[in-house]
C-alpha cells in the first residue's frame, strides 16, 4: 500500500513539474514574432515522418546514424514496458500484462534486446566523446555545462538499462525459486546472462534488488523526463514539432521583409497598400529574442548540439570564429534568461541591458558567414542557423549602419551604379563590343 | 532588348549578364561563351544591357535588405515594362534572387540557369556537343551554394559536361555536401575574418587532389575563388578553371 502511495506522488509530482516547466518553455517560445507555418500540412506531416521519426538526415555519417536508431527505437518501444510498470506501480500488481503469456515472453526478450542495443550505442556515444574525441565535440562552445549534459544523459541511461538487466535478472532467480507473487512470466535473453550471480541470494535480498531497481527505473524515468527541458536532450520531444514547422522553401529563398516592402514599393507604385501595421513599427532585423520569430526560437529549443553544421561550415573549417551550432545555443542561453528574469518580474520582463547580439554573439561571427546553406542542409532536424544569422545583420545593417567598410563601399556602388564595384552602368553593355 | 523590340521582335528569352559577366574581365569570357552558344542554336535573346542593374543579391545576403528591394523593384519595374516571361542568367546568385525573392515582389519569371539551358538544348537535340579539346580529360565539378544546395540544381551541369566525353570525378564534398568557394554571402567583397586559411584555399586544395585537368565551375565568382586557389598552389600549368558554357563553347568552336 505504502508504496502504491508513494509511486503515484511520485507520477503527480513528475508530471506536474514538466508540465509547469513545458508551459515556460511554450511562454518563451512564443516571445518570438509571427512566423506562418500554417500551410500544407500533408507535406509537413511527410516532413515530420521522414525527418524527426525516420531520421532521414543522419545516414550521412552512417556510425552515429546506427548506434543513435538503436538507442531511439530501443527509448522508444521500451516505452511499453514502462507502461506496465506503470499499471504495476499503480496497482501492486507484478508484470501485469503477462496474462499475453508467450506473446509476453517475445516482447519482453525482445525489450531486454533493445535494452542491450541501448547500452551499446550509449557507451560508443561515451567513447567517440570522451576517447576517440571526434573533431565536432571538441570546439569551445561545448565546454562546461553542455558536455557534462551529454555525459550525464549518456551515462544515466547506461544505469537505467543495468538496473532493468538486474531487476529482470533477479525476477527471474525468484520466478524459479517458486515466489508466489513472483509468477513465471518473460523470457530473458540478456539478463539471463546474469541470473546466476544472484542463485546464491535468499529471497528476501533479491526481493530488495528486484525492488530497487523497479523504483530506479521508474524515479529515473520521471527525472529524466523532467531534466529534459535542462538539456540539449529536449530533442527527443522537439524535434517533431520542429520538422513539422521545418521551412519548406528552397533553402536559397530568403524571406522579403515586408515593413521594407512598406517603405520601398510606394516609390514604384504609387496606389500600394502598406502589408504592415503603420501602428506598431518594428525593429528592421534581430538584435535580441523578442526580434525572431517563434520558429527560431523553437530551433533553439530543439538543438542536438550534435555539431553537423558546425562541422561543414566552410568558415569553422578554416578556423573562423563562426559556429552555427554555437549561433543556436546561444540564441537558447539568451532565451533561458530572459525566461529567468520573467519568472523572477512577476511575469514581464524587465530590462536588464543586455541582448543576444553582443553579449551572445559577436559581430565577428556574423559577418564570417558564406550564406552557404551547408549548416542548414547538414541539419538533422531541419535548424536554420543562416536565418538568425541574416536577420543579425539586418539589425546591423538597417538599425545600425555598422557594417565592415568594405561592404559599406559595396553597398554605396551599388546605389550609384547599380553593381558591387565601382563600374559605370553605361559601360554595362561593354563585353559585347570587345573581343 | 530595347532595340529588338523598336524593331517589331519579341525575344524567347531575356539573357541576365550579371554584374560580374558585364565588368569583370574573366566572366565576360563567360558571358560570351553563353552569347556563342545562343547564337549557335538560334535562339532570339535579348539583353538589358544598360537597364540592367545588380539584382541586389550581394545586398541582401549582407543584410541591407532596403538596398536589395529598391535594386529588385527597379529591375522588376524594367523587366514588367519588356513583358520578359522567361530568363537565362550567367551567374547562381541571380539566378537564385530572381527566381525566388522577386516574385513576392511582383517579378513573376520562368528563370534558368545557363547550365539548365544547355542541359535543355542538348537534351531537344538543338545543341550537339562533341567532347573536343577535353575528350578523356580529367574534370572535377564544383557545386555553386546557390545553384545546389539552394536551388536543388545538381544534374544539369554534372549532365553537360558529361557530354564532353570527360571523366568526371567527384570530390568527396560534392552536391549537397558541397564546400562554398568563400565567396558568397557578400565575402567577396570584404577581407575574411581571423583564422586558419581562406575558404577558397581549403576547397582547391580539395578539387586539386584529384589531379584535374579543368576544375569546372558555374559560377563567375567561385570561377575567381577556384582560379586564385590554383594560383596558390602554383599549378595554372596543369589545371584549368573553366565555366561549363566554356567548356562546350570552346570544345565545339562556336
Ligand atoms: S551558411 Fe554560414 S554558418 Fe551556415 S555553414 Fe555556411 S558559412 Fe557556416
Ligand atoms: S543546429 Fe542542427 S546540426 Fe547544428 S548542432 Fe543543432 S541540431 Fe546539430
Amino acid at each position: 500500500m505504502i508504496s502504491i502511495l508513494a509511486f503515484l506522488l511520485l507520477a503527480i509530482a513528475g508530471t506536474a513539474w514538466f508540465v509547469v516547466n513545458m508551459r515556460k518553455v511554450r511562454r518563451n517560445i512564443l516571445l518570438g514574432k509571427e512566423a506562418d507555418r500554417s500551410d500544407r500540412k500533408s507535406e509537413r506531416i511527410q516532413t515530420l515522418i521522414r525527418v524527426a521519426l525516420g531520421q532521414s538526415k543522419m545516414v550521412t555519417r552512417p556510425v552515429s546514424a546506427t548506434m543513435h536508431i538503436l538507442v531511439y527505437a530501443g527509448f522508444v518501444l521500451i516505452n511499453i514496458e514502462v507502461m506496465e510498470m506503470f499499471i504495476d506501480g499503480a496497482f501492486g500488481t507484478h508484470r501485469a500484462l503477462s496474462f499475453m503469456g508467450s506473446f509476453y515472453n517475445f516482447l519482453i526478450a525482445f525489450f531486454e534486446v533493445l535494452a542491450f542495443g541501448v547500452t551499446l550505442g550509449c557507451a560508443v556515444f561515451l567513447i567517440r566523446r570522451n576517447i576517440v574525441k571526434v573533431k565536432r565535440f571538441l570546439n569551445k562552445e561545448l565546454d562546461g555545462w553542455p558536455r557534462t549534459d551529454a555525459n550525464l544523459i549518456l551515462c544515466s541511461e547506461i544505469i537505467l538499462m543495468s538496473a532493468l538487466f538486474i531487476m529482470n535478472a533477479a525476477d527471474q532467480t525468484l520466478q524459479q525459486h517458486g515466489d508466489a507473487h513472483y509468477h513465471a512470466a518473460g523470457s530473458f535473453p540478456i539478463s539471463q546472462l546474469i541470473a546466476p550471480l544472484f542463485s546464491g541470494m535468499s529471497d528476501g535480498s533479491l526481493i530488495f534488488i528486484e525492488r530497487f531497481c523497479w523504483w530506479l527505473h521508474i524515479v529515473g524515468i520521471f527525472g529524466f523526463l523532467n531534466y529534459l527541458p535542462y538539456s540539449k536532450h529536449f530533442h527527443i520531444l522537439l524535434a517533431f514539432p520542429n520538422t513539422y514547422y521545418s521551412n519548406l522553401e528552397l533553402k536559397g529563398k530568403f524571406t522579403n521583409l515586408d515593413a521594407v516592402t512598406d517603405v520601398v514599393k510606394p516609390n514604384f507604385d504609387p496606389s500600394y497598400q502598406p502589408i504592415t501595421d503603420p501602428n506598431s513599427p518594428q525593429r528592421f532585423g534581430a538584435k535580441d529574442v523578442f526580434d525572431l520569430s517563434w520558429k527560431q526560437l523553437l530551433d533553439a529549443y530543439s538543438c542536438t548540439e550534435c555539431g553537423r553544421c558546425t562541422s561543414s561550415c566552410p568558415q569553422n573549417i578554416t578556423g573562423k570564429k563562426l559556429s552555427p551550432r554555437k549561433i543556436m545555443m546561444d540564441t537558447r542561453d539568451r532565451l533561458e534568461e530572459v525566461g529567468k528574469n520573467m519568472d523572477a518580474n512577476g511575469g514581464t520582463f524587465k530590462d536588464d541591458g543586455k541582448s543576444l547580439l553582443g553579449d551572445y554573439i559577436s559581430t565577428e561571427e556574423i559577418w564570417a558567414c558564406n550564406t552557404c546553406n551547408a549548416c542548414v542542409q547538414e541539419c538533422p532536424i531541419n535548424i536554420d542557423p543562416l536565418g538568425i544569422i541574416i536577420d543579425l545583420r539586418r539589425y546591423l545593417v538597417m538599425e545600425q549602419s555598422s557594417a565592415p567598410n568594405e561592404l559599406n563601399t559595396m553597398f554605396t556602388n551599388m546605389e550609384n551604379n547599380g553593381a558591387p564595384w565601382q563600374f559605370s552602368p553605361s559601360d554595362r553593355l561593354n563585353w559585347a563590343k570587345e573581343n | 532588348m530595347a532595340e529588338m523590340l523598336s524593331n517589331g521582335e519579341t525575344p524567347e528569352i531575356l539573357f541576365w549578364v550579371g554584374c560580374s559577366g558585364s565588368f569583370d574581365d574573366r566572366a565576360k569570357k563567360i558571358t560570351k561563351a553563353i552569347v556563342r552558344i545562343l547564337n549557335h542554336v538560334g535562339i532570339k535573346f535579348a539583353v538589358l544591357g544598360t537597364e540592367e542593374s545588380c539584382s541586389g543579391d550581394p545586398a541582401k545576403r549582407a543584410g541591407n535588405e532596403f538596398l536589395f528591394q529598391m535594386q529588385a523593384m527597379s529591375n522588376i519595374t524594367v523587366m514588367n515594362g519588356y513583358e520578359v516571361k522567361k530568363i537565362v542568367t550567367g551567374c547562381p546568385h541571380c539566378y537564385n534572387t530572381i527566381k525566388n525573392e522577386y516574385p513576392s515582389l511582383g517579378g513573376n519569371y520562368e528563370v534558368v540557369h545557363h547550365t539548365q539551358l544547355v542541359q535543355e538544348l542538348i537534351n531537344q537535340g538543338k545543341l550537339k556537343v562533341q567532347g573536343g579539346e577535353f575528350k578523356g580529360k580529367k574534370i572535377v565539378f564544383h557545386d555553386p551554394c546557390y545553384l545546389g544546395r539552394a536551388n536543388e540544381v545538381y544534374e544539369a551541369p554534372r549532365e553537360v559536361i558529361q557530354k564532353l566525353d570527360v571523366e568526371l570525378a567527384e570530390m568527396k564534398r560534392s552536391r549537397a555536401n558541397g564546400l562554398c568557394c568563400g565567396a558568397g554571402g557578400a565575402q567577396m567583397f570584404k577581407e575574411a575574418e581571423k583564422g586558419n586559411r581562406e575558404v577558397n584555399t581549403e576547397r582547391t586544395e580539395e578539387a586539386l587532389s584529384h589531379n584535374p585537368d579543368v576544375i569546372a565551375v558555374g559560377c563567375p565568382f567561385c570561377n575567381t575563388m577556384m582560379t586564385d586557389g590554383v594560383k596558390h598552389f602554383n599549378k595554372e600549368q596543369q589545371t584549368k578553371v573553366l565555366d561549363v558554357a566554356e567548356m562546350i563553347a570552346t570544345a565545339n568552336d562556336l
